[in-house]
């Protein structure tokens, strides 16, 4: 499977405002916290290893990835 | 009452190799009787090999130290007939529960399928293991085995040459010179022989610090292996406790990095930390402490011309994992049938070199794992803590984050797939069975399957059978027919042939499937009984 790196959320802006809701009153290390548990969450979701991969490769820095 | 540490099991006693004026060659000198040079002399005498086991001690090692013995280990000491001996004494546990600050997040439930004869683990001191062997070692002596185990004999000194070793032993009564066609060094992590020889042993150090602690307490904690993360009593730090025979528990408190060990080490600071963890009410004796810290190394190469090494000398792990004192019994496992093979002209010096082979990429296997454990247990970096903190909180609500949790991956054999030996799997079996991999175990109506295999090539024939019967095959290989029709828990179909209606497997002295075919094929299995033996192919074939 391809790791899809196209738009596919439906209501972007919406996402955007829950995903920026739910650290609302957070600390720094609380914030930190639940970003990790949200990527386990989310990475469990996908399952899939090839898209895995796919996906920390794309989250690298710029200069540490490998040209597409 | 003298206690088992002061007691000596095998005393110097001056021998009459001290008194020759050239020096006596021994076809196998082990050095360190340990448990995995006490297991290799048991599997070399239970085969007639002549076997010399030195150590500059003679009495069991101090304290509990390795306490975690693995199905594979239990079936090993079987096919060398200490098994049930260490089984009666051991303590079986199947619940690990782990705990999160002060909750408790997961626990896992290591009971096995049904059908095996030995346990996923047993906690058991390590003396007594060594013990065990010591008395099977006595056994096979009053036997007629040439087996010899001298103790206060340090090998101070060895030369490697072209097709042996010469060796400078020290005792009460002098040194003296004695040669060996093979040396096999399980003299531990710090290992003499390596040192002399100049070898490299190489991999990451751990700078944290763990104090070990075996007291004794009539506790009514359940017989379970309790792991902590960042425990309330020992903040930011991790626990374990586990149960061993003779009501003492094994406590590990990590202390962290940069820490006084001498004073650690002290009752005086011991005793307030286990109170704070078994509760004040508790009465307890301190029978055993240490501090340690470990490294995942291992050498390059365990065979260097005729000396090899084998368990911690070769390869060093974390605690994490029950991998030390395991993956050693089964280099000595893998390596008897080898040497014995060797010895009796049944297969050329390259089968050695197989031991290289399976033994490196079991060692990569278990440095692998057991620093994946470390990593968890111990975070390195601020991101390593977030996410292994994460995991913990996941792990309590959701059981897709529990398989993530890492306090131990406990030891599994090796299957040695990738080996020069093993034959390419032709049929569409089971693939816990497939070639490399160790026998699975199964309930016969008469006994456990692993009761009829090991010490020599088996070839397993199952609803099938040769068609003259052992017309063809090397008289050196046992044939065992079975059918599963007498099998009604239908474990045999299901580890051995799956979907397939009928296999033959070939089997080697350790164990471990070399070779399987759905059907009888005479030249095949002669072919892989070679290869098993690294003989070179015979152009007829």
């Amino acid at each position: 499977m391809e790791l899809t790196l196209t738009p596919n959320i439906a209501a972007p802006d919406d996402f955007y405002a829950a995903l920026l809701a739910t650290h609302d009153g957070l600390s720094c290390a609380e914030s930190e916290a639940l970003n990790a548990r949200l990527i386990l969450i989310l990475a469990n979701h996908i399952g899939d290893d090839a898209v895995l991969s796919q996906a920390l490769h794309a989250a690298l820095p710029p200069k540490k990835r490998n040209p597409a | 009452m003298t206690s088992i540490f002061d007691t000596p099991l095998y005393a110097y006693a001056r021998h009459a190799d001290q008194e020759t004026k050239t020096p006596r060659r021994h076809p196998v000198v082990i050095i360190g009787a340990g448990p995995v040079g006490l297991a290799l002399a048991v599997d070399l005498a239970q085969k007639g090999v002549e076997t010399l086991v030195l150590d500059d001690n003679d009495k069991v090692s101090l304290g509990s130290r390795a306490i975690c013995f693995s199905k594979r280990t239990l079936e090993i000491a079987d096919r060398l007939s200490f098994g049930q001996t260490l089984v009666d004494k051991g303590v079986q546990w199947n619940l690990g529960k782990v705990f999160f600050n002060d909750r408790k997040v997961y626990e896992f439930d290591l009971q096995a399928e049904d059908g095996h004869r030995r346990p996923a683990f047993i906690n058991l001191q390590q003396y007594y293991f060594e013990i065990a062997l010591v008395d099977r070692i006595r056994a096979l002596q009053q036997n007629g085995a040439p087996l010899d185990l001298r103790g206060g004999s340090k090998v101070i000194d060895v030369t490697p040459k072209a097709d042996h070793v010469t060796l400078q032993v020290d005792t009460p009564h002098g040194i003296y010179t004695l040669e060996a066609d093979w040396l096999i060094a399980c003299d531990g992590a710090a290992s003499p022989v390596r040192h002399a020889l100049g070898l490299d042993f190489v991999g990451r150090v751990f700078e944290d610090n763990f104090l070990i602690a075996d007291v004794v307490m009539d506790a009514d904690f359940p017989v379970e292996r309790w792991f902590w993360f960042d425990p309330p009593f020992n903040k930011n730090q991790s626990a374990l406790l586990h149960k061993q025979p003779d009501n003492v528990w094994r406590i590990d408190l990590q202390l962290g990095r940069d820490i006084d060990r001498e004073a650690e080490k002290k009752p005086e600071n011991v005793i307030p930390r286990l109170k704070a963890m078994l509760g004040d009410d508790i009465n307890f004796q301190l029978e055993w402490v240490s501090i340690y810290t470990f490294q995942c190394r291992r050498m390059e190469n365990f065979c260097h011309g005729r000396v090899i090494f084998a368990g911690d000398s070769a390869h060093q792990v974390s605690p994490f994992g029950a991998r030390g004192a395991n993956s050693g019994v089964q280099d000595a496992d893998n390596l008897g049938w080898k040497l014995h093979a060797v010895l009796d002209g049944s297969a050329p010096e390259a089968l050695i070199d197989s031991y290289d082979d399976e033994r490196i990429f079991a060692a990569e296997e278990n440095l692998k794992n057991s620093a994946r454990s470390t990593d968890f247990i111990t975070p390195k970096s601020h991101a390593s803590r977030v996410f292994r903190d994460a995991v913990l909180t996941l792990a309590e609500q959701y059981s897709f984050a529990r398989p993530l949790v890492n306090s131990g991956r406990l030891s599994l054999p090796c299957f040695y797939h990738t080996s020069p030996l093993t034959s390419p799997d032709t049929m569409s079996g089971p693939g816990r069975s497939r070639p490399g991999a160790p026998c699975p175990d199964v309930w016969l109506s008469d006994g456990y399957l692993l009761q009829y295999l090991g010490n020599h090539f088996t070839l397993l024939c199952i609803n099938t059978a040769p068609p003259a019967l052992g017309g063809d095959i090397d008289p050196a290989i046992t044939i065992l027919c079975l059918h599963t029709k007498d099998n009604p828990s239908g474990a045999l179909q299901t580890r051995y042939l799956g979907t397939v209606p009928s296999a033959v497997y070939l089997i080697r002295p350790d164990q471990h499937i070399t070779a399987r075919w759905p059907d009888f094929d005479a030249t095949a299995v002669h072919r892989a009984h070679r290869r098993a033996l690294a003989r070179k192919p015979k152009t007829w074939s």
